[in-house]
């Protein structure tokens, strides 16, 4: 069974972190780098090596209605496998650049303890173990956007942290409902009990889970905690919190509950299109203005989340194709986005694009390769922005909503408007830059090219061949519905 | 019903406090207040009237006894807010010390 290696090699590596560490990070950075490789190998071969079955741990062999389960579908290890990606790439591009805050072993090990709640968080089958997972990452992370230091970072954290407190409440309390009501606690058998429960049950924790994960997943009314936690961490722990952790915690727990634990409730769908409306405009449009490069990536990160939720909210399953595609995209470029911020933190010494000058000669690989995730972003074809977002407005006209197609197409527009202004003022400005305060090394360029390439080579998902390897038996979970709970029930 | 009307109520007064408090340790205490009305939540649930504490000794009859699962979750999450509230407690005097205050509106580098 290969499902507990997904929380056991990454905590295990956060605690012989400290234990292997002296005075240098050398043996820090080798043991993080090889468990978050091994994790990317294990979930590739979760999702193609499985032939399309679920697997199901049950720890301690608790027979189900009563043990915790692990459940590992195609929806997680999807999902494993993004967060094995941007973990290792953000791993690889820390190396040099955390080294400026000093040779820190404990940052590695925290950032090992984030992958380790994410990864539980995807993996589990069970409410509370899920809410438990949620709150370990949920600790490292906010360890780790105050990791530098300094007064603005520490300010950015306790915001994100008195957010992240009232929204675990929210979804405590959700928890506590449910359990009140059917007994359960595993997601398949209080699917199976809500069958017969009243509507009002669905209604009661439906609201409050919307609530608590819609604040983890920064959709907009909730989003108020993200930009300044987003823009102050170290960049690639930026990378981590809008690439991945804003969609396990998030979109996909939201997936989860919502349509495999409720059966996709129509008021509820209706609630996802609203907020991804709004999220797609407003997040845009807050965007536009702002001269830090990372508080404008991080507000995109509302408004490309905003796409997901349409897509989820369609309730279709081109839709969801679309909801699926994007994420991974999202992920790819949105961190990609990210590094390059960092590496012209590092080199050009200012995060404000009206400082930065023509810096594109001295940086090619950077240049380019934040030209490349522009353009991923904006939705210019042949990256894999385009499609994804071609996707979610198809669908959405064929499901009777061009208003929201038009929404989204108008979100697009001002994403590119945005980006052309990252492109004229942060690489191609008037103001020629002679000297780098600092060096972007070999692994910062290795970590940007991979993800560039991805850019690309994820495009391809949308070849009819590809697809139906890789997208749609993640649609095929998810639009399943309920059918979830059998599934794990061994029924 | 009432116990679950005045539960919900301290739920909703921690809510009340952590929207409307300016100090930073006013904000903390709101959040633990959300959160013990969560746990009073959790175990109010597996209350049931005349229940007795759930041990099974010999010639004892399982039947009258309180849910116990709802008292080990309790736990998990009491471990949990001991952990946010030390978290928040940390942050709140590094930003003391940067600061000089525990005022949020004296603290606004960032603009959200």
């Amino acid at each position: 069974m290969i499902l507990p290696y997904f929380i056991v090699i990454p905590l295990l590596s956060a605690f012989l972190i400290p234990l292997i560490s002296r005075r240098r990070d050398t043996g820090a950075v080798i043991l993080s780098l090889a468990a978050a490789a091994s994790l990317l190998v294990l979930a590739g071969f979760a999702f193609f090596g499985r032939g399309g079955e679920t697997l199901v741990y049950r720890m301690s062999a608790w027979k189900l209605p009563i043990g915790i389960p692990l459940v590992l579908d195609a929806f997680s290890a999807f999902m494993l496998m993004m967060v094995g990606l941007i973990a290792l790439t953000s791993l690889v591009f820390s190396v040099h650049y955390i080294r400026r805050l000093g040779q820190d072993w404990r940052y590695y090990a925290l950032f090992m303890i984030l992958v380790t709640g994410m990864n539980g968080v995807i993996i589990t089958g069970d409410l509370f173990n899920l809410f438990v997972f949620m709150e370990i990452a949920l600790f490292a992370a906010l360890a780790l956007v105050a990791f530098g230091g300094q007064a603005h970072e520490f300010e950015a954290s306790f915001k994100y942290a008195v957010m992240a407190s009232v929204s675990s409440s929210f979804i405590l309390l959700g928890i506590a409902v449910i359990y009140g009501a059917t007994s359960m606690l595993g997601l398949a058998t209080i699917a199976q009990s809500l069958g017969h429960a009243s509507p009002l049950l669905v209604l009661w924790t439906g609201g409050l889970f919307m609530a608590g994960f819609g604040v983890k997943a920064a959709a907009m009314p909730f989003h108020a905690w993200l930009p300044d936690a987003h823009s102050s961490a170290p960049s690639p722990i930026s990378a981590m919190l809008s690439g991945v952790l804003i969609k396990t915690l998030g979109i996909y727990v939201l997936v989860r509950l919502f349509y495999n634990v409720f059966g996709a409730p129509p008021l509820f769908l209706g609630i996802f299109l609203g907020l991804g409306g709004v999220s797609i405009l407003a997040g845009v449009i807050l965007a536009v203005g702002q001269w830090d490069i990372k508080r404008l990536l991080a507000y995109h990160s509302i408004s490309q989340i905003g796409y997901i939720l349409l897509g989820i909210g369609l309730g279709t399953p081109l839709g969801m194709a679309g909801a699926v595609y994007h994420t991974v995209n999202h992920a790819v470029f949105k961190s990609l986005l990210f590094y390059n911020a960092g590496a012209l933190e590092t080199a050009l010494g200012t995060r404000d694009l009206r400082q930065m000058g023509n810096a594109a000669k001295l940086l090619p690989v950077t240049s380019g390769t934040s030209m490349i995730a522009s353009l991923s972003i904006s939705g210019i074809p042949p990256f894999n922005g385009f499609f994804s977002k071609l996707m979610i407005i198809i669908a959405a006209v064929q499901a009777g909503q061009p208003v929201l197609a038009l929404v989204a197409v108008v979100g697009s527009l001002l994403t590119l408007a945005s980006f052309m202004k990252v492109q004229r003022y942060g690489l191609r400005g008037g103001r020629p830059v002679e000297r780098l305060a600092g060096e972007v090394d070999g692994a910062m360029k290795a970590a940007m090219v991979i993800l560039a390439v991805l850019c690309l080579a994820t495009s391809l998902l949308v070849v009819p061949a590809v697809r139906k390897a890789t997208l749609d038996p993640v649609v095929k979970v998810i639009m399943d519905k309920t059918h979830y709970a059998l599934t794990v029930l061994g029924k | 019903m009432t116990l679950y009307a005045l539960c919900f109520s301290l739920f909703l007064v921690g809510l009340y406090g952590l929207l409307t408090k300016r100090d930073l340790i006013k904000i903390i205490l709101s959040s633990g207040i959300m959160g013990y009305a969560c746990n009073l939540m959790l175990v109010l649930f597996g209350y049931r009237n005349g229940g007795i504490y759930p041990i099974l000794e010999k010639g004892r009859d399982a039947a009258p006894m309180v849910d116990p699962l709802p008292q080990a979750l309790v736990l998990t999450s009491i471990v949990i807010e001991l952990g946010v509230t030390a978290l928040l407690a940390a942050l709140a005097i590094r930003l003391f010390q940067k600061y000089g205050s525990y005022d949020i509106t004296k603290i606004r580098r960032l603009s959200g």
